[in-house]
């Protein structure tokens, strides 16, 4: 905890006028992101998951209303203008999507895509900008660069284009680098070849990582932190190793525990939360995961708990106090 | 090893396909489906499915394992009689599903029901949840009156964990989690005995899949039924089922009980699989490190000689080029391997 | 169809909140009900001549609120009739081309292969007869009948709806709802009437709502050309062609079927949208 983190979110709403009342995609998100780090935010469809990491690069849909402040570094990216945002997009920040299909142009070739940014950015060379593309297919190991710049995205196949994307917002050497599910569309193979290339170019470059996801098990693999992500809060963050080990949300204990496991014994049963995720545009009060919890107290019912810092670098929104492990024996 | 003369036969060369097929509700020999795509000026014929072989018998739940690409819907498609097959068998009571045609093929389908991977797309956006569920009824059993029709829907919906309010809702009312509850009424409410789950779980929120796995398989004890479960996630495939079979590009990889699959399995495939399934515990997914299989699933139109998963295979020799694995015994399991032997610990 | 009760509704109640197709609803129903009021009421008729009241303009007095023709005949009364006319042209050649076009393009959708194409081909070869001398040689052959006029368009017209139903159901038959039912054990014309047509029918409706205003608008084309409505009887497209004649003395004559044309060909056309909205099944 020496140096500042270069990306601090505080207080961060992210709502969308409807037809139903405003719906509340993200509420009250305190985050840093450290310096090198691998933050992995999880969190089911809905959480405001994908919502937080657009907001960061100002992405969010026109009619979107954001509250809050996203500090990068000096800069206050909630009031930059498009020219000074558009410095830090790609650039300092850059992004990778879920799915690459659509988010390459299918019209332009690999190595005109790829090396956008620094002839955006850097005024660099066209010779100097297909060597730099070569180089980057290289280190997301991509065979043959010199023919795959000149391919279309059409003609690769699936984890290979998420390759390219990565290659894409990597070639600037951002401070920090936002993955938007980078493996969900792929299949289990190609998903475990992406991970490790997301952690070999992290030990690398030093990039910071933020992965969003909804599989704890992705967030396993690579993360050093894990933000929890519910109904548009955070739930619970902590180290991994922490989070995993001694939950303190009952929704975090109930997700890890209702994921059937490979090298575990074989459960009858598995641990479930009963209900669904509430409809963002209709919160209950208080807490929004209390409709669900096997903990509920009045309480619950009528206060949203704060995220508090319960453990040190172990947050919590939740007023729960004992030990959780209700799940674990009743599933037993 | 198998009682049934014609069976016998059809199993020439490979070894039989699992549980002594006498006792078999379902037996698949030589199964192909192949599609004609369009490919550069013509025609190119894709083998999509390739000569697989399986028994399922009758209460037993039987996952089908690949990536995409590899088959495991195709083959459930194929023994529903949604697409046209190359060639096989597929036994049902006796007679070969594939076979069949007019008034006996609508007969057979009351005993076959499918559920689907995207819950909400499966269910008509203009009819509402009552005469969703009413509909095989009154297909199937035509001379039910309508409040007979009525009560079999309500009992249906209740014993899928949704009430009589929900049955004047339109598909788009409902979340994910309940359209798919909906659509496990659908294929259980004639009382079939054959369900094929296509990747029933894979388009449900992480909260929600819990509740669908576990009404599964409390439905698929409660029923006796024989489920056909196709996914692509091991671990849940590893909860619901009680044999697994692994495809890999149209073909057999591994067929083998759930629990000596994954504790000792005897594909170089099925143990990449394994190893690439992401585990939600940081220790042990870190512990177990190792390097992720290369490549990818070829393009079944450029399916490689001999066997198929030769190019991504880290144990491939020069025999694998050339010859086809045949599926044999090794341990627990039926392989489809030249070098199985030296697979699993 | 039972079972649609509470999809109509839903699709009405959100029919409610588009003001302007609501407005243009309210509007259209409210001509079609004074073209089928008026006439009965006014002591007039359409076609006997005054001669006393030749061209007069819009005056009170005498009950000639909106004046008369060069034949001295009330024009309200005669407009209204042309209301009626047109709206019965456009509605009438819009059900026959809906009836033909759907169940045409349904089965040739649905049942595919070589039906398909056959069906296909016998629509494209309608496609490339020139409507107009044909209808022209209809003129001819039969002599001038509303009648006619309704089978002529609406049999054209069909051409363009079995396309749009063909395309729909393909992509329909591809839907996941569809194989279930497959597995359900539903075939043949079952499926179409239970599952392929009532998911059409919202396209169809909007189409129908846009066709409308199109086949009004090409009657008024045939009336201008002397082909339409034959006189005294008066449809609003003979009304504006025989008002250009006299739009430099009596403009009038010209204004008030123009704006009544106009004014129903926008209604249907935003009636059209605001049903395109309110059918889609997705709550946005």
């Amino acid at each position: 905890m020496s140096a500042p983190p270069p990306l601090r979110i505080r207080g961060l709403s992210v709502g969308y006028p409807s037809d139903h009342g405003a719906i509340q995609a993200v509420r009250e998100v305190d985050l840093d992101v450290a310096a090198g780090e691998f933050l992995g935010i999880v969190g089911e469809s809905g959480s405001g998951k994908t919502q937080l990491l657009l907001a960061i690069l100002r992405l969010s849909a026109p009619h979107a209303r954001l509250a809050g402040s996203i500090r990068y570094r000096e800069q206050e990216l909630l009031q930059l203008n498009v020219r000074a945002l558009n410095q830090v997009r790609g650039n300092r920040i850059s992004m990778v999507f879920q799915d690459p299909m659509t988010a390459l142009n299918p019209y332009l070739r690999i190595g005109r895509q790829i090396t956008e940014v620094l002839r955006v950015h850097r005024n660099v060379s066209g010779r100097e900008a297909e060597r730099r593309g070569i180089e980057m297919l290289e280190s997301v190991h991509i065979p043959e660069g010199p023919r795959r710049m000149r391919q279309y995205p059409h003609e690769l196949s699936g984890g290979m284009r998420q390759r390219v994307m990565i290659a894409m917002a990597l070639i600037a050497e951002p401070e920090i680098l936002l993955a938007d599910e980078p493996s969900t569309a792929l299949d289990v193979t190609v998903q475990a070849q992406i991970l490790s290339l997301f952690q070999e170019l992290r030990a690398r470059t030093g990039t910071a990582i933020v992965l969003v996801t909804h599989d704890l098990g992705v967030i396993a693999e690579v993360a050093d932190r894990v933000a929890v992500m519910y109904a548009g809060r955070i739930m619970e963050q902590a180290p991994i190793h922490e989070l995993f080990a001694h939950p303190r949300h009952p929704y975090t204990e109930a997700l890890q525990q209702s994921i059937p496991r490979i090298d575990a014994p074989r459960p009858t049963h598995l641990a479930s939360i009963g209900g669904a995720p509430p409809n963002a545009a209709a919160l209950p009060a208080g807490c929004a995961f209390a409709p669900r919890c096997i903990y509920r107290m009045p309480i619950c019912e009528s206060i949203d708990p704060p995220l508090i810092e319960a453990a040190p670098g172990h947050w919590k929104a939740c007023h729960h106090q004992g030990p959780l492990g209700k799940l674990r024996s009743e599933a037993a | 090893m198998n009682s049934a003369l014609p069976i016998r036969a059809l199993d020439s060369g490979s070894a039989g396909a699992g549980a002594d097929a006498a006792d078999a509700l379902l037996t698949v020999r030589q199964l192909s489906v192949n599609y004609r795509v369009a490919y550069r000026r013509g025609h190119a014929l894709l083998r999509a499915v390739n000569a697989v072989s399986f028994d399922l018998a009758r209460g037993e739940t039987l996952g089908l394992v690949g990536e995409s690409g590899s088959g495991k819907s195709t083959i459930a498609r194929a023994l529903l009689r949604l697409v046209p097959t190359a060639s096989g068998v597929a036994l049902f009571h006796g007679t070969d599903l594939l076979q069949l045609s007019g008034a006996r093929l609508q007969a057979m389908r009351r005993h076959l029901q499918l559920i689907f991977q995207d819950p909400l797309a499966s269910l008509d956006p203009r009819m509402n949840i009552g005469d969703i569920l009413g509909e095989p009824l009154r297909v199937f059993e035509p001379r039910l009156s309508r409040p007979q029709r009525l009560q079999r829907v309500l009992d249906m919906t209740r014993a899928v964990g949704l009430g009589s309010e929900h049955l004047h809702r339109f598909a788009h009312e409902f979340s994910g989690g309940q359209a798919q509850r909906i659509g496990i009424a659908r294929a259980l409410i004639i009382e079939p005995e054959l369900i094929v789950c296509d990747e029933p779980l894979s388009a449900l929120d992480v909260s929600i899949k819990s509740q669908i796995s576990n009404l599964l398989k409390d439905l698929q004890r409660r029923l006796q039924l024989s489920l056909l479960f196709i996914s692509h996630d091991l671990a849940s495939v590893r909860f619901s089922c009680d044999r697994v079979l692994v495809l890999y590009l149209g073909r057999v990889m591994e067929i083998a009980g759930c629990d000596a699959l994954f504790k000792s399995c005897r594909h170089p495939y099925t143990r990449a699989l394994i190893r690439a399934a992401p585990i939600p515990d940081p220790v042990a997914a870190r512990a177990r490190r190792t390097a992720p299989l290369e490549g990818e699933i070829p393009s079944p139109l450029f399916a490689p000689s001999g066997c198929v998963f030769r190019t991504r295979c880290p144990m491939a020799i020069d025999r694998c080029t050339r010859e086809v694995p045949l599926l044999r015994l090794v341990g627990d399991s039926q392989v489809a391997c030249h070098r199985a032997e030296e697979v699993g610990e | 169809m039972s079972d649609a009760h509470g999809f109509w509704r839903q699709a009405l109640r959100r029919l409610r909140t588009q003001r302007m197709a609501m407005a243009s609803g309210v509007l259209l129903a409210l001509i079609m009900l004074a073209c089928l009021l008026l006439p009965l009421l006014s002591p007039y008729d359409y076609f006997t001549p005054q001669f006393e009241l030749l061209s007069r303009g819009p005056m009170l007095a005498g009950g000639h609120i909106l004046g008369t023709d060069p034949l001295g005949r009330d024009l309200l009364v005669r407009v209204m009739w042309g209301c009626r006319i047109s709206l019965a042209v456009g509605l009438a050649a819009s059900l026959v081309s809906v009836l033909i076009g759907v169940a045409w393009g349904a089965t040739a959708g649905y049942v595919g292969g070589s039906t398909d194409a056959l069906m296909m081909r016998a629509v494209d070869i309608l496609y490339s007869v020139p409507f107009v001398p044909f209808v022209i040689v209809l003129m001819v052959l039969f002599g001038r009948d509303l009648w006619l006029i309704f089978l002529a368009i609406g049999a054209v017209s069909w051409l363009d709806i079995a396309r749009i139903v063909r395309g729909e159901t393909l992509s329909l038959k591809q839907r996941e709802f569809i194989e279930a039912a497959r597995v359900s054990g539903v075939r043949g014309a079952a499926m179409i009437a239970r599952h392929i047509v009532p998911n059409l029918i919202g396209i169809v409706i909007i189409y129908a709502t846009l066709a409308i205003p199109t086949v009004i608008l090409f009657e008024a084309f045939l009336s201008f050309l002397g082909l339409g409505v034959q006189s005294p009887l008066a449809s609003l497209g003979s009304l504006v062609a025989d008002g250009t004649s006299e739009m430099q003395s009596h403009p009038h004559l010209l204004i008030v079927p123009a704006v009544f044309l106009a004014l129903i060909i926008y209604c249907f056309n935003y009636l059209g949208d605001g049903l395109r909205d309110a059918l889609d099944p997705r709550d946005r």
